[in-house]
């Protein structure tokens, strides 16, 4: 298999584009990242996506991007892993790379929620879990991730409150970050005070409906330029675990994200305690909590402990959501994977700004759907 | 959410919803619920009908307030811990939200699930309440 190198990201700025469609954020996108990796053309376009057909009656994204951002005829598919799709379309785009079929491939995470109505998109974002054992029975996205919470409350003994640092720190990243959909930073107190959706997540446990889209270039070392700044992607694996919560023999251990961050880890040489920071699918706080502790930086039920401790905050010994994470920079489903990615990127490249992470030389990125049922790990190194 | 083709979904998953049905594999003997081609435990793939008692525990639970579109809010759902070792997503019934708790005694029952609009059919399957004899005997 052939390195693959990171060169050229780009994104639009998350949050609720009413004058802008699918075609319009996923050509933006695309054609930023191209613009920073100095080319014109891909051989190659992967596009991850979760709600194109349940929310915007729009599938064939591939086709639908390549010609918007005037990329025919090359090759594009959908990518579609859940709230994982962004994750998998790098994934996808960095394997047809490795593999030697493509020299050069674009990956695009995007998602525009905003064109439905709150009861539409969350059967929509229900198609995530089991249709007939989960979503049937009237479970919400938010209500399994409810159970998960309240029973590692139960297990570990923890109050709703404990889980705010994670919070905190997204939204105080994110006030740095131009991209960012939510720029106030919070408090504990704010954490503490909001309201409850499905008790026990609070509004501020969760990150916000949003539209936008991310990309990435990719290509293989043959293919790099002199004027490219390139990122290498040292690993990029995915697993799955049983697409219902009930089906798992430890509720409170996430599997799929267990399992990727091991393979990742076996297969670039890195361990965790070689992360600079850590980007996670911080799309609720008690999912933050599982994917540290199954990626090995808290041992199962100490994530808040160390948290606590300022360990995942900025200058801690793992910081996380760097520029703002899914909480407070936004989580448009499909995209936030390529979105973590592209983030990651400006980090190991010395581009983040006001958020970056002194002499950041290796990053990890964790990509979650359907509540663990799969994840999509990938390991940078600058 | 598609409609048009939901009356033989819902036709084709009675067996699990109006009796519990799984399925169980002949080789490790390991129980599965909702049934599964293979066995997940051993990986074997000769597996038989096995009908659960439908009794368990609370194992976690959660409040829907805002209800996904085809069901009205709020109503309480639950992690079922069954008798037999494995686990159940549902909702709760015939239940006061409040007394709610992780490791409350729970037993099957079989309810409406979802309707669909005013003229169409009704969804019926599998949900759980406290157990009636210990009400009735409180």
């Amino acid at each position: 298999m052939r390195d693959v190198f990171i060169v050229g990201a780009g994104q639009t700025p998350v949050g609720e584009h009413w004058h802008l469609g699918l075609r319009d954020l996923g050509a933006a996108a695309i054609r930023a990242a191209l613009a920073d990796a100095g080319l014109n053309a891909v051989d190659a376009l992967f596009a991850g996506n979760m709600l194109g057909g349940a929310v915007n009656g729009q599938e064939n994204l591939g086709a639908l991007l390549a010609d918007a951002a005037g990329l025919l005829p090359a090759e594009a598919f959908k990518v579609e892993a859940a709230c994982a799709s962004g994750g998998a379309a790098v994934r996808m785009a960095a394997l047809s790379v490795a593999a030697g079929v493509h020299d050069v491939a674009v990956a695009v995470g995007i998602e525009k929620m905003t064109d439905a109505v709150a009861d539409q998109l969350t059967a929509g974002l229900a198609t995530a879990s089991d249709g007939d054992y989960e979503a049937s029975h009237g479970l919400s996205f938010v209500a399994l991730s409810a159970l998960l919470m309240r029973r590692y409350m139960h297990e570990t003994g923890a109050a709703r409150e404990d889980f705010a640092p994670f919070a905190v720190n997204a939204h105080r990243n994110a006030a740095a970050n131009a991209n960012a959909m939510f720029r106030e930073p919070i408090s504990a107190e704010d954490f503490a005070g909001s309201p409850q959706v499905a008790a026990p997540i609070g509004v501020l446990d969760a990150a916000p409906v949003c539209d936008g889209a991310a990309a990435v270039v990719v290509c293989a070392r043959e293919a790099l330029l002199p004027s490219q700044r390139a990122v290498r992607i040292a690993a990029a694996v995915a697993a799955t675990d049983t697409i219902g919560l009930a089906g798992r023999a430890d509720l409170l251990t996430l599997g799929a994200a267990r399992d990727s961050a091991a393979k990742a880890f076996a297969a670039s040489g890195f361990a965790p305690q070689d992360c600079d920071f850590f980007e996670a699918h911080d799309a609720f706080t008690i999912i933050t909590a599982l994917s540290l502790e199954a990626c090995g930086f808290a041992p199962r039920g100490e994530a808040l402990k160390r948290a606590a401790h300022g360990c995942f905050a900025r200058g801690g010994c793992v910081p996380l959501s760097t520029c703002g994470g899914l909480k407070a920079r936004g989580h448009p489903v499909g995209a936030s994977g390529a979105y973590q990615i592209v983030e990651a990127a400006a980090q190991l490249r010395g581009e983040a700004g006001a958020n970056q992470v002194a002499g950041a030389r290796v990053a990890l990125t964790q990509s979650i759907g359907g509540h663990g049922s799969i994840a999509v790990t990938h390991l940078l190194e600058a | 959410m598609p409609e048009a083709m939901d009356l033989p979904r819902y036709h084709r998953l009675t067996a699990p919803y109006y009796r519990l049905e799984g399925r169980r594999c002949r080789r490790c003997g390991a129980l599965h619920f909702p049934p599964r081609a293979a066995c997940g435990t051993c990986r074997g793939q000769e597996t038989e009908p096995y009908r659960f008692s439908g009794r368990g525990t609370v194992f976690s639970f959660a409040e829907v307030a805002q209800a996904p579109q085809g069901f009205s809010g709020p109503y309480m759902v639950a992690l079922v811990e069954l008798e037999e070792g494995i686990r159940v997503t549902a909702q709760l019934t015939d239940v006061d939200p409040e007394e709610v708790e992780i490791g409350m005694p729970v037993e099957m029952v079989t309810r409406r699930l979802q309707e669909k609009g005013p003229h169409g059919y009704i969804v019926y399957g599998f949900k759980f309440r406290p157990p009636l004899a210990r009400r009735q005997a409180s």
